[in-house]
């Protein structure tokens, strides 16, 4: 704990700080671009400049200098003040002053750097360099000239996604920092290099010319495009949300989000439901919400009743129309579309228990039928830093590029019970060994053969519990909270024939085996189930209304609402307790906080922010065996979920990107 | 008096013999290296740091300390290495050249000797690009050496396994900086890093490297047999030794020649380049070190004591002792600027205020040429230097800056001249 004097402020800092960082500390401010917390350090931009006593009579780069004792730091004298100006000044002088037409005005370091530490003035009056626009695919928009190289964007490819896609080309004034070839930044989590740069070099091209900072109302919300609950704030600006931006939260998203939670957003606008529809002679035709109760009074199923949820709505949606199948009668509900049947029994068994921020201390890891990439992009870049401090990751199922070292065991799940003997021996050695768990392998059975590998290696150790599943859709930990499974997956839900089926927002579901049942669908896009839907209630996106959403790792969170639901189209609970009305039961609440306190009374955990505890470990299996080929359930990482499918910036990266077609940039 | 013959390092420096093993051997390389390394890595050191010997490729720290900065032994395993500058890019350099195409093997014996000191497992001697014919001999020198056992394992019989690599640069003059040239080698675009950690705890692929210039290695083979105490009895205190002068521009007679350090530069001109073109009173100015040093104006320059401290004395540096000669036909305003383009060209566009500066002096530079400027952009210019040098990772923004800051300091009058006859023709021709 060296102890160092910032201007005259004697503190101590932990060992291994920077001179930036002591400074923090000291509640100083260090202007910086290429400084990035989460990045290395490259000390390029020298912006952050102090004065440090002892040291060579010059100022020195303060992010890239380790504190040490005795150290005099001053951030105020003139020295500091003089160096600052200047490479202001260098920074300015080859920057277009374009902000009135930039994307990043009002967001932008440079900006607010240079009215603090500028000059206020330039002394330069030759040319200025201009740099030819890079494509970088459909979600970056670049304007190279506004690029001040700190090479915040290189760094964030190489080290956190781990891909070699966005570098520098020729030196001096001549550099440019471009993708090799100009092809497209392709992977899972590109767009994340538009928050980092620090300039108007690199921003959001769906995004482009449509708001200022300002003008956005900021909204707290969460991420459903997976199921890890990415913490994100949304800007809306009127009833439309423009963008989606992340949080910084350690315990789940760092600071990143994957392209698909960012972008998805415009599916928002796109293909709704916002009226109600019935289905007469075949065909749907718009209702009145007084038409399509009386048509859901008129199924009048009695107990016959099922629930399904689909993969991106709230608990409190889940726990209404918990209520209203009990009021009837019917407990059957089931979250699991694609007809999952792992069992539920022990929720710890399906929960994600070493943490997402835990995981990067594993030092052995088995993934068993997850390709990590597409299901849970910022899952990756945690094994990406796990693998970095020396994890050695083994995966069971068919070749993807995880971008770091990895052993591929094969397709079949067989190998699970029959490693090679050096994998077994390092698992047996390692002191932080973890399993994974994906869809793909759940599919297979894999649930068993899982638990008896996690006695096998004492995953469960003082400490440590390495038994992992990662699931793919928000609602599910949620919904196994809420007991939304049965025994036999959805396959009980076909066998009971219940004579209405309610699908929140169920857009994955096979309707085609419900082909006697009435299906009444609340949900708030036009996808595959608003088509084998009988009623269409119209319902709120998980933009619209509060909620609270448990992600993979159990932790229990909540969203806001941002903008209301457009059109006819009502909050999902609402909508719930009209249809009892319309029934005739009653479900006991009548607002939402009603609903919410009730929901809490029965699952105490979900009134609590934070991580829910599942308890321990269940036994495995005495004849815990799978076998079978993996296959990984997501087809496109773009179009997951309603939501996605409707947008038309994620449509275009699934064809572009996936499937290779070329787009012509229009003329401009 | 002046250096001679017999104490001359460089005996084949004009290559009138042959560079081959066989013929440097005749001249005493490779001579029973075997007896040299059985001194010992801590004999040869502190053979080397009484030898007063300072690094050659311009910076001129000692190298017998530089070499004892090396771990002396490896505790997690990571093998250290020696790293051979022959990256001469310096504008006015050419002695490193020399060496290689017609003395190789004072090279390698000094890369086995120096990397034996230094503990280090393998030397790798980057050589610039442009060099071809030099690489070619390198190659086929290097070839010879392990041929004869000299190099790889058990070199010379003394039992010590060591591997010399040869690699080739790309052309680019911030490579011959040492962590640049360490990313280059490492096969990154050759960018410095930040220091610390220098490369002494964590360089060429993250283990303990050195990096020295092919005259500091060349001449440890001959210092330890002709002992310390003949290399210092050469210079003045401090400034021990002999050195490669390359002299260029107009002189009567340029070359490269071995001398004495801190002959008086008037000695070094008269003796060895047949004096100035047009004689004393025709001399302008001299850059001393290679471009990267201030140039000195000729009353200055002719008695001063060519060595580190005696040209830091005049406002100027050793360098790496290339000497460039202005005689008074020189427009001197366009050699700074032609100088200032070059850095503009050859920076790597790392950090801010050589990336943006070099090119913003340049162009100043350019209208001061012209005298299309003000008068106020002289000191403006004088500010941007000063903004350049001590804010950058590596010591290019310094060597951009201080050629111009030497020609302010020395040639004002000379940029005002010009800015009046400018101003003077516009208004007449209005």
């Amino acid at each position: 704990m060296p102890k160092v004097k910032v201007d005259g402020v004697e503190l101590e800092v932990p060992a291994g700080a920077t001179v930036l960082q002591a400074c923090e500390l000291a509640g100083k401010e260090i202007p910086r671009f290429c400084y990035h917390e989460r990045l290395s350090i490259a000390g390029n931009c020298r912006m952050c400049l102090v004065e440090v006593k002892p040291g060579p009579p010059k100022p020195q780069a303060s992010c890239a200098l380790p504190a040490s004792e005795g150290q005099e730091i001053r951030t105020d004298s003139e020295m500091v003040k003089k160096a600052r100006e200047g490479v202001m000044e260098f920074l300015l002088i080859n920057h277009p002053l374009d902000c009135p037409i930039c994307d990043q005005g009002g967001e932008c370091d440079l900006q607010d750097q240079s009215v603090a530490y500028g000059r206020g003035a330039s002394r330069y009056h030759e040319h200025k360099r201009a740099v030819t626009e890079k494509y970088m695919g459909p979600l970056i928009k670049t304007t190279m000239t506004r690029c001040i190289h700190c090479t915040r964007c290189v760094r964030f490819s190489e080290e956190v996604a781990g891909v070699d896609e966005i570098g520098a080309l020729y030196r001096g004034e001549g550099m440019q920092i471009s993708t090799y070839l100009e092809k497209a930044a392709k992977h899972e989590l590109s767009a994340n290099v538009i928050d980092l740069c620090p300039v108007g070099a690199l921003t959001s091209k769906p995004y482009a010319f449509e708001a200022r900072p300002w003008e956005l109302k900021k909204t707290l919300s969460i991420d459903v495009s997976d199921a890890l609950g990415s913490n994100i704030r949304l800007d809306s600006r009127g009833r439309e949300v423009l963008r989606a931006l992340p949080r910084v939260n350690d315990d789940v998203n760092e600071e990143w989000l994957s392209d698909r939670g960012r972008y998805m957003v415009d599916g928002l606008t796109r293909r709704r439901l916002d009226k109600p529809w019935l289905r007469r002679d075949g065909k749907l035709v718009a209702a009145t919400w007084a038409e399509a109760f009386d048509a859901v009074a008129k199924i009048n199923p009695g107990a016959s009743v099922a629930v399904i949820a689909g993969d991106l709505v709230d608990c409190e949606t889940m726990f209404a129309a918990k209520k209203l199948a009990g009021a009837l009668g019917s407990s059957l509900l089931e979250g699991r579309q694609t007809g999952l049947a792992y069992d539920c029994s022990n929720l710890a068994a399906v929960n994600f228990n070493s943490t997402l921020a835990g995981i990067e201390d594993a030092d052995a890891v088995l993934i068993v039928g997850s390709m990590v990439r597409d299901e849970a992009p910022l899952l990756n870049t945690r094994l990406r830093k796990a693998v970095k401090k020396g994890a050695k990751v083994f995966i069971v199922g068919p070749h993807w590029d995880p971008t770091y070292p990895a052993t591929f065991l094969g397709d079949d799940l067989a190998v699970l019970g029959n490693l090679p003997a050096d994998v077994a021996d390092l698992f047996g050695k390692a002191q932080k060994p973890a399993i994974i768990v994906g869809g793909g392998a759940l599919a297979k059975g894999a649930l068993a053969p899982a638990l008896a590998f996690s006695a096998q290696f004492n995953l469960v150790r003082d400490g440590w519990n390495g038994f992992n599943v990662v699931h793919m859709a928000a609602s599910r930990m949620g919904g196994l909270m809420l007991g939304y499974a049965q025994k036999g997956g959805i396959a009980d839900l076909v066998a009971a024939k219940p004579k209405m089926v309610i699908s929140l927002g169920a857009d994955e579901v096979d309707f085609t085996k419900f082909a006697g049942s009435m299906i009444v669908h609340i949900g708030h896009h036009g996808d595959k189930a608003a088509h084998a839907a009988d009623v269409i209630l119209p319902a709120a996106a998980f933009s619209e209304k509060d909620g609270t959403y448990v992600n993979t790792e159990g932790r229990v969170q909540y969203a806001e609402k941002a903008v209301f639901a457009p059109g006819d189209a009502r909050e999902d609970w609402t909508i719930l307790r009209a249809m009892a009305d319309a029934l005739g039961v009653s479900v006991g609440f009548d607002s939402f906080e009603q609903l919410r306190a009730a929901m809490v009374a029965e699952v105490p955990a979900l009134g609590v922010e934070g991580l829910a505890d599942y308890g321990a470990l269940p036994a495995a299996p005495a004849d815990a065996k799978a076998e079978g080929v993996i296959g990984y359930p997501i087809k496109d990482r773009y179009l997951t979920n309603a939501i996605g499918r409707a947008s038309p910036t994620l449509q275009r990266c699934s064809a572009e990107l996936l499937h290779g077609e070329t787009f012509a940039e229009a003329a401009e | 008096m002046a250096l001679q013959d017999k104490d001359r390092i460089f005996t084949n420096l004009y290559g009138y013999q042959p560079w081959n093993l066989a013929a440097a051997q005749a001249r005493g390389d490779w001579d029973n290296t075997k007896a040299l390394l059985e001194r010992g890595q801590d004999g040869i050191i502190q053979e080397i740091k009484d030898s007063g010997l300072r690094g050659r490729g311009g910076a001129g720290f000692p190298t017998g300390m530089k070499w004892s900065f090396m771990p002396k032994e490896s505790k997690d395993g990571r093998p250290s290495f020696l790293v051979i500058n022959a990256d001469e890019s310096e504008p006015g350099s050419c002695k490193d050249r020399e060496i290689i195409r017609h003395d190789p093997h004072k090279l390698l014996e000094g890369a086995l000797v120096a990397g034996f000191a230094m503990r280090a497992r393998a030397a790798y001697i980057y050589i610039r690009g442009e060099y071809i014919r030099e690489a070619e001999t390198l190659f086929a020198a290097r070839d010879e050496a392990y041929a004869a056992g000299l190099l790889g394992k058990n070199a010379c019989g003394s039992g010590y396994d060591f591997d010399v690599f040869v690699h080739r640069g790309a052309g680019a003059y911030i490579c011959g900086e040492e962590t640049a040239m360490i990313e280059s080698l490492e096969g990154k675009k050759g960018q410095p890093r930040l220091k610390p950690p220098f490369p002494a705890g964590a360089g060429l692929y993250g283990c303990p490297t050195t990096v020295n210039n092919v005259e500091s290695i060349a001449v440890a083979p001959t210092i330890l047999r002709r002992s310390a105490a003949w290399f210092s009895s050469f210079g003045r205190e401090n400034n021990k030794g002999t050195k490669l002068f390359q002299i260029s521009g107009h002189v009567n007679k340029p070359c490269v020649v071995e001398e004495e350090m801190s002959i008086p530069f008037s000695e070094l001109i008269e003796k060895h380049c047949g004096g100035i073109r047009g004689g004393r009173d025709n001399l302008l100015a001299v850059i001393p070190g290679g471009s990267s040093v201030p140039l000195v104006p000729a009353a200055e320059i002719w008695d001063a004591p060519m060595d580190f401290d005696g040209l830091k004395a005049v406002g100027s540096g050793l360098g790496t002792a290339a000497v460039i000669v202005m005689d008074k036909s020189t427009d001197i305003v366009r050699a700074i600027s032609r100088l200032s383009y070059f850095y503009k060209h050859e920076s790597c566009g790392q950090c801010t205020p050589c990336r943006e500066g070099t090119g913003w002096m340049w162009r100043v530079m350019e209208r001061l040429r012209t005298g299309d400027a003000d008068v106020s952009e002289i000191d403006m210019l004088q500010q941007v230097t000063k903004q350049v040098e001590g804010h950058t990772i590596c010591a290019l923004g310094d060597a951009a800056a201080w050629p111009i800051q030497g020609l302010i300091r020395h040639f004002r009058p000379e940029i005002e001249r010009r800015i009046a006859e400018r101003a003077d023709v516009r208004e007449a021709a209005e």
